[in-house]
């Protein structure tokens, strides 16, 4: 199998579930995470991740103590 | 690559404050529980304080019990159970100071359980009184000038005083980055397998920040943990199925 046919790692983000505690912005090799100016039910600004440069390397699901982000696999 | 997804132990968004450590570790602990395939037989104990929010987000078997007193709650429910992984689940003021004696004696005994202590330095559900583990000069509601080691004692170091029992694992870490929680979870992993090898008493302790009891914002009681707390406790493994050297 090429390269090219592997599985790519695509980030799934639950904002519903961010407190806003930015743990996960300094904690992101390529800087993908900004702060939404939307204020979710929780009464919190979210994350939210520029998808282009976001590699899906998991380090926000790592450090994230809210369960925002999940990582999956594709074809 | 590999697929990160939520664990299935994880059943509810948690309920704990911005920034607080016990979402780390409580997805760590299912992490492993998944892996090693024992979320479906393991029983919790757990007393009071935040850790036992999770008694509805995370989805094992759960008994609560007086508080402080998880460790002698958990040697009966393995003595009748010994076929289940059987662990608690306390914070610092809970399991080093309310249940002091019952977490030593619990390690004494080397009852085959598995511990996992979050230590934060303070009594956080309470409102942030000053605990035992509390570092000297550290301002609490109850030592507003600051903690008073003349007063009150040192800091409690409990690995330093379970590291020579005759116990199966013991381990310190703590969650302020990737490196460290992935060294959390690999502890974590570890107490379960010696638990269920029949190893005999696993304890991790795991420093976890307390942005609101703190009064810190989260990134800066990140930074408090490495630079200062762990001054204070050390990292590490203490303990690898080394028991046997006492015997």
């Amino acid at each position: 199998m090429s390269k090219k046919d592997s599985k790519k790692s695509v980030l799934t983000l639950h904002p519903e579930r961010c407190k806003g505690c930015r743990y996960c912005i300094p904690t992101c090799p390529k800087d993908a995470i900004s702060v939404s100016e939307k204020i979710n039910q929780k009464g919190y600004k979210p994350v939210m991740v520029d998808m282009e440069t976001c590699i899906g390397c998991g380090s926000c699901y790592t450090i994230c103590p809210d369960y925002v982000f999940e990582i999956k696999e594709v074809q | 690559m590999v697929e990160r997804l939520i664990p299935t132990a994880l059943v509810e968004d948690n309920k704990f404050c911005p920034g607080c450590g016990h979402g780390i570790i409580n997805r760590i602990l299912a992490e492993v529980l998944d892996e090693m395939k024992l979320t479906d037989k393991a029983i919790g104990s757990m007393a009071v304080g935040c850790a036992c929010l999770m008694v509805d987000t995370f989805g094992v078997d759960w008994i609560q019990s007086p508080h402080g007193r998880a460790a002698a709650l958990a040697t009966g429910i393995k003595r009748c159970r010994p076929e289940n992984p059987v662990f608690t689940y306390q914070g610092d003021g809970d399991s080093m100071s309310i249940g002091f004696s019952e977490t030593m004696y619990a390690a004494f005994r080397n009852e085959n359980i598995t511990a996992i202590l979050v230590n934060n330095g303070i009594f956080g559900m309470t409102g942030g009184q000053m605990a035992p583990t509390s570092l000297p000069g550290q301002k609490t509601v109850t030592s507003p000038m600051g903690r008073n080691t003349d007063l009150t004692g040192q800091p409690l170091n409990i690995i330093n005083q379970m590291k020579d029992l005759n116990i199966g694992y013991l381990a310190r870490g703590s969650v302020t980055s990737i490196k460290n929680i992935n060294r959390v979870k690999k502890y974590i992993r570890n107490a379960f397998e010696t638990q269920m090898s029949g190893g005999g008493y696993s304890m991790v302790e795991i420093l976890s920040p307390c942005p609101t009891n703190w009064k810190m914002m989260p990134d800066k009681s990140l930074e408090h943990i490495d630079n200062t707390v762990t001054t204070y406790y050390p990292l590490g493994e203490y303990v690898k199925k080394g028991g046997d050297s006492n015997e």
